[in-house]
């Protein structure tokens, strides 16, 4: 019954391409409604960060996302760095690591900035050498002034995988690993929107992950039970779609969760909660208890890991919701109804 | 009234401002919120009653509640509740319809954000201003009179809230505000509903927690009058995680004691006789008046009017506000509000079937959905006390 609150009159939400809920009953009821079911391994109904098509004796990932961030340069990274990272970040927290291939299309307003766009290829070239992947084919349109605002770019990619690693995978007592600081692509992109200075610069955590989810995978393999990366809705909107997809409860521990001081300030003066906003460059696992301690210091061991952090269980209590421990008493971390900020991923 | 005790555990009464940023954090010690939960289980205990309820009346105490997670500190017999402590929600719908009539009548009208989306009986001021209505937000009463300085048009503060806010506003009147500044007041005064609600037959309060805030202005020594009239024990308490437990301690020991006496948990911002220059200014602007709280009940001399010296800034006294063009839409969800039970303490907002489904902060129903104080929205945000 929740699907008339975002209803308006049939026409498509903003709401509705935010991540939430909303996002995935317009993908269930109508966008993919009508296509012949798959019969791959881990198709799109799973609704995970990518489906999984088998090839031979090999999992070959296969994902792909759009990217209309504003501003397309932003600090910390751009629109390109963006839309590589969260290509290959996707990838990575299904079980690929090996990112074999990327393909880029662009579409762009005419009157863009060719030095912007030249900007953003670099980032996204940079990007590329920083996750050992490249993009080997790709798609240009152009369209006329003011029939779109700047810039959209899509990112598709392949990897293989050699466990695939669900988000649905979670059994009681597993830990939840995250394996940096929480909060700062949102909080980021917002100060700068609100024209807010904090005297220190935040900037996004937008980079490759499959370097240091790889460095987990390498000493725990299957006792990764479930992963996630964190981007729209934030951690609340990853672990409350692990815990409902794998049938569990999970209780966070709010004085584990790796928060920056900056992104705590600027939170609080935006009203934000830095656990629902957007992340670019950190993952969450579900670890064994008997894997934990490897895994956490295997990601310790990588520069991107190294706030890496065990933030709390599954439980077998209160089944598809997210507990938080607030150090004083335990409430609920919901996924938030909404994206508290439009594109900014 | 004994001078308050000290609470053991509890914040110390060196007299700061507001608590924010780390100066917080001392009032968080989970150490001494521990402390303080295990003596509020010790005196529940004592009191030996299969249910000890306790009000609140104020949406800043409900949230720290939910969002520290307070209830699942403190044992399942102790009934933690909010009362009509939501400006917003109280509100009733006939006096959104004299905003959103005098809106459409052309006339610019500011307000508080948490304003702008209550239903009246047929449209909110949202409503009105995506139908092209000059609708403002504002954070002050003395924003909202700026505003009228800087346009021609007549521009109409709706001044809500309670003691807390209502004292900017007489301050703004009394100040010699613009000749096309109006004011449309729905500000209430709370202790008359305090006094309402804990009579009713089905909300059966052995406690208040007083709003540590509107206490500032109006002093705890306001509130032994109110003692009496309902025989129930009133501790006025802060905000803070520890001065809601320190607070919630101190009335449970009266609650135990059987001592109907109010006490201050909240020292360091609230005095005996509170911030009297405001106190002046706020009964010289206004007066008392009987009125409806929105679901609540008809409440007596709750509702605060501008006097008689002060019509001349009136703006039901200068304008002729028509709300009958805005007759319910039969909007048949809000005959299933529950809202009026959720504000008098009889319910909570998991008992609404509509609760999250039906009415979500996106799409509320009542008011207690909307505004960031009402009770719904918090739940919504935070959960209740979780089942474990």
């Amino acid at each position: 019954m929740t699907d008339d609150n975002f209803e308006s009159d049939g026409v498509v939400t903003l709401e509705q391409g935010a991540g939430g809920k909303a996002m995935r009953d317009l993908v269930g009821d109508i966008l993919t409604a009508g296509f012949p079911d798959d019969s791959l391994a881990i198709g799109r109904e799973a609704m995970d960060d990518g489906a999984v098509v088998p090839i031979g004796d090999r999992n070959v990932v296969f994902t792909t996302d759009s990217h209309v961030v504003q501003p397309p340069l932003f600090p910390g990274g751009d629109i390109g760095r963006l839309a590589v990272s969260g290509t290959v970040n996707d990838l990575a927290v299904m079980g690929a690591t090996d990112v074999r291939a990327l393909s880029s299309a662009v579409v762009v307003e005419a009157g863009y900035a060719e030095s912007d766009l030249e900007r953003i290829a670099d980032s996204m070239a940079r990007t590329c050498r920083e996750a050992d992947a490249t993009v080997v084919t790709g798609d240009t349109k152009v369209m006329g002034h003011g029939d779109i605002d700047g810039i959209v770019l899509n990112t598709a990619g392949i990897g293989i995988a050699d466990h695939v690693v669900r988000d649905d995978g979670l059994s009681p007592n597993d830990v939840l690993v995250i394996t940096g600081e929480v909060g700062r692509h949102g909080v980021a992109l917002l100060a700068e929107r609100e024209g807010i200075e904090f005297g220190t610069t935040l900037e996004s955590d937008v980079r490759p992950i499959n370097g240091v989810v790889d460095r987990a995978l390498a000493v725990a393999g299957e006792d990764v039970t479930a992963m996630k990366d964190p981007t729209r809705m934030g951690l609340a909107g990853a672990a409350n779609e692990m815990a409902t997809k794998s049938g569990v409860g999970i209780e966070l521990r709010q004085d584990r969760i790796p928060v920056p001081s900056d992104v705590k300030g600027a939170s609080e003066m935006l009203g934000l909660n830095p656990l629902q906003i957007a992340n670019e460059g950190i993952a969450l696992l579900g670890v064994d208890p008997t894997a934990a301690e490897d895994v956490l210091a295997a990601l310790r061991s990588h520069p991107d890991g190294e706030d890496a952090a065990a933030i709390g269980k599954a439980i077998d209590d209160e089944h598809g919701r997210v507990l938080l421990d607030t150090g004083l008493g335990t409430r609920y971390l919901r996924e938030p109804a909404t994206e508290p900020a439009p594109r900014i991923c | 009234m004994s001078d308050p005790e000290r609470i053991p555990g509890g914040p110390t009464g060196d007299v700061r401002g507001p608590s924010g940023g780390d100066n917080a954090l001392e009032f968080r010690d989970p150490e001494k919120a521990d402390a303080l939960a295990r003596r509020a289980e010790e005196l529940v205990a004592d009191i030996d009653a299969d249910e000890v309820s306790i009000m609140h009346v104020c949406g800043s105490h409900e949230q720290s509640i939910a969002k520290f997670g307070l209830r699942s500190m403190l044992p399942d017999e102790l009934d933690l509740r909010m009362g009509p402590g939501c400006p917003v929600c109280v509100t009733d719908m006939p006096e959104v319809d004299e905003a959103v009539a005098l809106a459409n009548a052309g006339l610019t009208i500011v307000t508080y954000g948490d304003m702008l989306h209550v239903p009246g009986t047929s449209l909110s001021l949202s409503d009105a201003r995506d139908a092209g209505a000059d609708v403002q937000v504002v954070y002050s009463a003395a924003e909202a009179a700026e505003i009228a300085e800087e346009t021609d048009n007549h521009v109409v503060f709706f001044a809500t809230g309670f003691e807390t806010t209502a004292a900017p506003t007489a301050a703004v009147i009394r100040d010699d505000p613009p000749e096309n500044f109006w004011v449309l007041s729905a500000h209430k005064y709370v202790p008359p509903a305090m006094e309402v609600v804990a009579a009713m037959p089905d909300t059966d309060v052995d406690g208040f927690l007083a709003a540590g805030n509107a206490a500032t202005i109006t002093g705890w020594g306001l509130f032994e009058e109110l003692v009496e009239e309902t025989d129930t024990p009133i501790t006025v308490g802060g905000f803070e995680p520890l001065d809601i437990l320190a607070g919630l301690v101190a009335l449970l020991r009266d609650i135990r004691d059987r001592e109907v006496t109010v006490r201050n948990a909240y020292p360091r911002c609230v005095t005996e006789q509170g911030n009297e220059p405001a106190q002046e200014q706020l009964w010289e602007v206004f007066t008392t008046e009987s009125g409806e709280w929105r679901g609540i009940a008809h409440i007596p001399d709750a509702n605060l009017i501008l006097r008689d010296e002060y019509a001349h800034v009136d703006a039901r006294e200068k304008f002729d506000i028509d709300t009958a063009s805005l007759a319910a839409s039969g909007s048949s969800l809000i005959d299933d509000c529950i809202c009026g039970d959720i504000m008098a303490g009889r319910e909570d907002p998991t008992d609404c079937e509509m609760f999250g489904e039906e009415c979500t902060p996106e799409d509320p129903v009542g008011a207690c959905m909307v505004s960031s104080e009402g009770t719904c929205k918090i739940w919504h945000e935070y959960g209740g006390r979780p089942d474990l």
